[in-house]
């Protein structure tokens, strides 16, 4: 019987030596797919709870994710920003793969939270603070953003936030039309972000220039791309560039601005 | 002529000898315990328990869909594709661990081994058996899951095409009551809106996945096995195996951290660098098969890393039935 046991063990032995170089290039490769991109924290041990954590553990990785996702939305109903933070960098760390935990996590602290923090003078008498704190809250948002784009590179969506991110909540249109332009060029996006991205850029000063030809390439595409916002901005910039009369676009009249 | 008649249908001596003589191994006889175990286990009131079960708890993700405000369909899907996973590990654990001990309470075992039946035939009979048992309960819990999924599915692709009614807009449009090429970006957002849905639900990748759910269910089961090939008791091989499972979780955190990847390697002690090299080694890395939750959140794998896959799961299969037929050919019954 010991003979057979001592087999067995060496079996399993070689088995392990064998399978370690396999399985370290299957792992990398799953890596470099992004897969199991997960940590296991003590955020994470905290907030999922004992039975949670061995669910993880045990192949429930996702459906503890959506629950804690639940958990966070009941905390925003009771606005308990804290806590919905701590929640999202559980579910964002379970699941990195998962766009929409990026994105509404990012929105929930850029737009919401930080909209409460500057307006909380119940519990922040001081304007200063209140500012302090919104701001604090924009780089959390800008956070969560950035950190989901590392995990997703090829979104186009978290993109398309953070531009709308730096243009409303900014106020850096170079920032914003460099994320648009990042966003125009993921598969799936959708055709505004390429506006976007000129739009953005024409109120850069100094990129007037560049502005000025992707709003024309764009408008080159057909009347479709001519859109009233498109046309505003086409007609500044050729008042800017002091481009001459006759070799500026041809704008419908009701779309036209008012002469100088 | 009647002597003739049957001498011609008596098959000649070296044929007689040559159907007769025993061969190592046999397919018709593992089969033969393939299909009892199975029958066995279908009988088994665990089994009904195991799948009712996992039914209930996909059928529940549709309560957890009401509940979650965003991304139902994909909270339908983390929760259904995670109750099969783990639904199906319990079954491999549970059924596997009680053959061998049942088989010798009811002396079944001393039957079939005091017959021309190899103790490697007998394992591998056992481990087919409940692998088709595993098959069997998968392809149920898939249709059902399929079918809760293209239910909600078709809801959720009505609830966009309301959500984006481009032909009032189109109608607004040229009416000069909407803004130009608002009708064109609401049926561009729309059609966008419509392939993320489809190309998250019914896509190969994701029957891939959870063919690599079965599959890891079966390593489950060749590990149960070989667990109960010198295991005594049915509780020792359940509570051991679960534990090996668990590690082997942990395995790829055990790996990185032992080859220094983690960057912590070098700091590490060497009796803990050897207890991570042995957890490396013995556990298998369950982590490999767990590709279900990526997928659910619409990562695409390719055919190579599900062949890969699926070839290291098969290694692992026989791994453990060799290492469980040395472990059971040596043992006194």
């Amino acid at each position: 019987m010991m003979k057979g046991r001592i087999l067995g063990l060496v079996v399993i032995l070689v088995w392990g030596i064998i399978r370690l170089p396999i399985e370290t290039r299957i792992a990398a490769q799953q890596k470099a797919n992004r897969f199991g991109g997960f940590k296991l924290t003590a955020t994470l041990r905290q907030q999922a709870g004992q039975a949670g954590f061995i669910a993880v553990l045990g192949g429930l990785r996702a459906a503890v994710a959506d629950l804690l996702w639940i958990r966070a939305h009941v905390a925003w109903q009771k606005t308990q920003w804290g806590k919905m933070k701590l929640l999202f960098d559980v579910c964002t760390s379970l699941q990195p793969r998962r766009v929409m935990f990026w994105d509404n996590a990012a929105w929930h602290m850029a737009w919401n939270a930080s909209v409460h923090a500057l307006n909380d003078k119940a519990h922040v008498p001081e304007p200063v603070e209140r500012w302090r704190n919104q701001q604090q809250y924009f780089k959390l948002g800008e956070d969560y953003m950035l950190r989901g784009i590392e995990n997703n590179p090829d979104s186009w969506e978290l993109y398309d936030r953070l531009g709308w991110f730096y243009r409303d909540k900014i106020g850096d249109k170079l920032k914003s039309a460099l994320a648009y332009e990042e966003a125009s060029k993921r598969p799936g996006r959708l055709d505004y972000v390429r506006r976007q991205a000129a739009i953005q850029l024409s109120e850069v000063p100094g990129r007037e220039e560049e502005a000025f030809r992707k709003l024309l390439a764009l408008y080159n595409e057909g009347e479709k791309e001519w859109l009233p916002t498109l046309l505003k901005k086409i007609q500044l910039l050729e008042r800017k560039l002091k481009i001459p009369q006759n070799e500026r676009v041809y704008i419908p009249p009701e779309d036209r601005l008012p002469p100088e | 002529m009647h002597f003739q008649g049957v001498t011609a249908s008596l098959p000649s001596p070296r044929d007689a000898s040559a159907a007769s003589a025993h061969k190592l191994f046999s397919f018709r006889r593992t089969g033969a315990i393939a299909g009892n175990t199975f029958r066995d286990l279908v009988r088994q009131k665990v089994f009904y328990f195991m799948i009712v079960f996992a039914l209930i708890l996909i059928g529940m993700s549709l309560f957890l869909v009401t509940l979650s405000f965003q991304g139902q369909l994909q909270t339908l899907m983390d929760v259904s594709l995670g109750a099969m996973s783990v639904f199906s590990m319990f079954l491999a654990i549970l059924s596997t661990a009680m053959l061998l001990p049942k088989d010798m309470e009811d002396r079944t075992l001393y039957t079939i081994l005091a017959k021309p039946v190899a103790r490697f035939e007998y394992l591998l009979g056992k481990l087919c058996g409940v692998a088709a048992m595993l098959t069997v309960a998968m392809v149920l819990m898939t249709a059902f899951f399929s079918a809760v999924l293209f239910v909600w599915q078709e809801r959720e692709l009505a609830r966009i095409e309301a959500e984006h009614p481009v032909a009032e807009a189109a109608q607004a449009e040229a009416a000069g009551k909407a803004q130009p090429g608002v009708s064109a970006d609401l049926a561009q957002k729309r059609d966008l809106e419509l392939k993320k849905l489809r190309e998250m639900t019914f896509t190969p990748t994701l029957f891939g996945g959870i063919a690599v759910i079965l599959l890891r269910a079966m390593i489950v089961a060749g590990l149960t096995l070989m667990v109960s090939a010198f295991s005594t008791s049915w509780l020792f091989t359940v509570i051991v195996t679960f534990m090996v499972v668990l590690i082997g979780f942990l395995v790829p955190v055990a790996r990185d951290v032992w080859q220094g990847q983690a960057g912590i390697g070098n700091e590490l002690p060497g009796y803990l660098k050897l207890f991570l090299a042995g957890v490396t080694v013995f556990c298998p890395d369950m982590q490999i098969f767990n590709v279900v939750d990526d997928i659910a959140a619409g990562a695409v794998v390719s055919s190579q890393m599900f062949m890969q896959t699926a070839a290291l799961g098969f290694g692992y299969l026989a791994v453990y039935v060799f290492a469980a037929y040395l472990f059971f050919a040596w043992r006194e019954l």
